[in-house]
């Protein structure tokens, strides 16, 4: 490891890492947080701001605090499909899908992408917070002809959404964007610099993530906001892009999703191919969508004034039910919104709930996830 | 930047006491910290508190704060223009978006609180 790796905090204090783009987080004003060991911009101007800005013209996102896990080698799909409940053999070079890693309880180590890079070469991108955890889950159960490298430090990764995005990025690549739909990627350059445009995101809005190496992430980031400044590009940090996902219906890990939470209970039947052949948890996931769960993830909307948070109960006819998974404000319907888990025979659209926030009953009522979907 | 005639507590509020009389707000610090502030839960006129008792609570895009009150009273008056406009808190947290004011029953509580001057202060060490 170099003495100038950017990640290591300035005289080698210990103290959170430092993305490639610390510097310009800093230029453009942003107020700076410690979230999974990294020091990140939570917002810049304003994260109402910032979220209107992603849904109606574009917003740049530094997420490089994820991490990238090269899982590679002539056993690599039989690892993948044995340790993860959607079906790999699905994919081809230039594909992705949204996935986990499940317990045999078939609950969520955490959830993740699956990228497949080339023959029997594949890219796991995970979530920053449980990027240890995942090493040691996938180490756990080796694969003698399967190898799995931290590959983290070689990526910095730039999220650009927005209605705006693809046609700012088509100003900086020649890489035919159209043909990249929706969960494929391509590589290229962009800005002059190598990248792997992958068409996914976390908002709900049409958008690229670009994968690059860290010494190109400045330049990219420059690029980008003289492509696009134009057209109402703007930084946007980790609250606007915590409300965002909210109303897109996406889960967060740590909210949503966690250990207790299997894929069917939380609304993720989608990417459970029981078909497929044995993996870890399926027996589980057999059973559940045989008889049901007994509990479902459901969104709410309050009727009154106020927000509901995290940890807040839900109570129905005197008894509390359920706590509160996500709870915020939602810039773009401007109510109070949530997610959260009922009983299975709570869950239905339209039940009448309360949630108890500090010392009052705000109402509240069980609505379709997601809260918004773009084109509708 | 903070009303010299202005009191300050520890939790980014202010408060202008005027005889027997005050009026208590949020700082402009405070509010910045709040981000886009959308509900203000306020308590009812007659309401009586002790001093350091939560009255009510500010819910901004990202997250609540409670409001206290630093000294002992009955809500004599509230700001009904938060309803509509909770942003006035955003806008003139230290003069159109006060929050209550307050008949002082027992004065308590207001020698602990900070000058403007201290006040900055505070402020400045709380960035750094």
């Amino acid at each position: 490891m170099s003495d100038k790796d950017p990640s290591v905090p300035p005289q080698g204090n210990p103290g959170p890492k430092r993305t490639p783009l610390h510097d310009r987080h800093v230029a453009a004003g942003a107020k700076l947080v410690e979230f999974a060991g990294w020091e990140m911009p939570v917002r810049y101007a304003s994260e109402t701001s910032e979220h209107r800005a992603v849904r109606g013209a574009a917003g740049l996102f530094d997420v490089s605090h994820m991490g990238e896990f090269s899982v590679r080698g002539p056993g690599a799909l039989d690892f993948l499909q044995g340790l993860t409940p959607n079906n790999v053999a699905r994919l081809r070079p230039g594909r992705i899908h949204y996935s986990g890693l499940l317990t045999p309880e078939a609950t969520y180590v955490d959830d993740l992408l699956v990228y497949q890079l080339g023959e029997a070469d594949y890219m796991l991108v995970v979530n920053a917070a449980n990027l240890d955890g995942d090493l040691e889950w996938l180490r756990s159960h080796p694969h003698p002809e399967c190898e799995i490298e931290d590959h983290s430090d070689r990526y910095a990764l730039l999220a650009v959404q927005g209605p705006k995005a693809t046609e700012i990025l088509r100003r900086l690549t020649a890489v035919e964007l159209d043909p990249i739909r929706y969960y494929r990627f391509a590589s290229g350059t962009v800005a002059g610099a190598e990248c792997l445009v992958s068409r996914t995101g976390y908002t709900g809005e049409d958008g690229f993530e670009l994968y690059v190496a860290p010494e190109e992430a400045p330049a990219i980031w420059d690029a980008l906001f003289e492509a696009g400044a134009g057209d109402g590009l703007v930084p946007a940090g980790l609250a606007a892009r915590d409300s965002l996902r909210l109303e897109a219906g996406m889960a967060l890990y740590g909210h949503e999703i966690d250990r207790t939470t299997t894929p069917y209970e939380a609304g993720l039947g989608w990417v459970v191919k029981l078909k497929k052949g044995d993996f870890m948890g399926r027996e589980v996931l057999v059973e559940q969508k045989r008889q049901g769960t007994e509990r479902r993830l459901i969104g709410f909307e309050i009727s009154g004034r106020g927000i509901a948070r995290q940890g807040h109960s839900l109570v129905h006819e005197g008894e509390e039910v359920g706590r509160v998974t996500s709870g915020g404000w939602s810039p773009t319907f401007e109510k109070a919104i949530g997610t959260a888990y009922l009983p299975s025979a709570l869950a239905a659209t339209g039940t009448e709930l309360e949630i108890a926030v500090r010392r009052r009953r705000l109402a509240a009522v069980v609505v379709d996830l997601p809260f918004y979907r773009r084109d509708s | 930047m903070y009303p010299s005639d202005y009191l300050y507590t520890e939790d980014h509020e202010w408060v202008h006491v005027e005889e027997d009389q005050c009026t208590l707000g949020i700082t402009d610090y405070a509010q910045n910290e709040l981000g886009e502030v959308v509900y203000v839960d306020l308590p009812e006129i007659g309401d009586s508190f002790d001093a350091g008792e939560e009255i009510g609570a500010i819910d901004s895009s990202k997250t609540s704060a409670d409001i206290y009150t630093p000294v002992a009273g009955e809500i004599a008056a509230i700001n009904a223009d938060l309803e509509d406009a909770p942003e006035l808190v955003n806008e003139g947290a230290h003069d159109k978006g006060w929050l209550v004011k307050l008949r002082i029953t027992a004065s308590g509580g207001l020698d602990e609180l900070m000058s403007a001057e201290k006040y900055q202060e505070f402020v400045a060490e709380q960035a750094s």
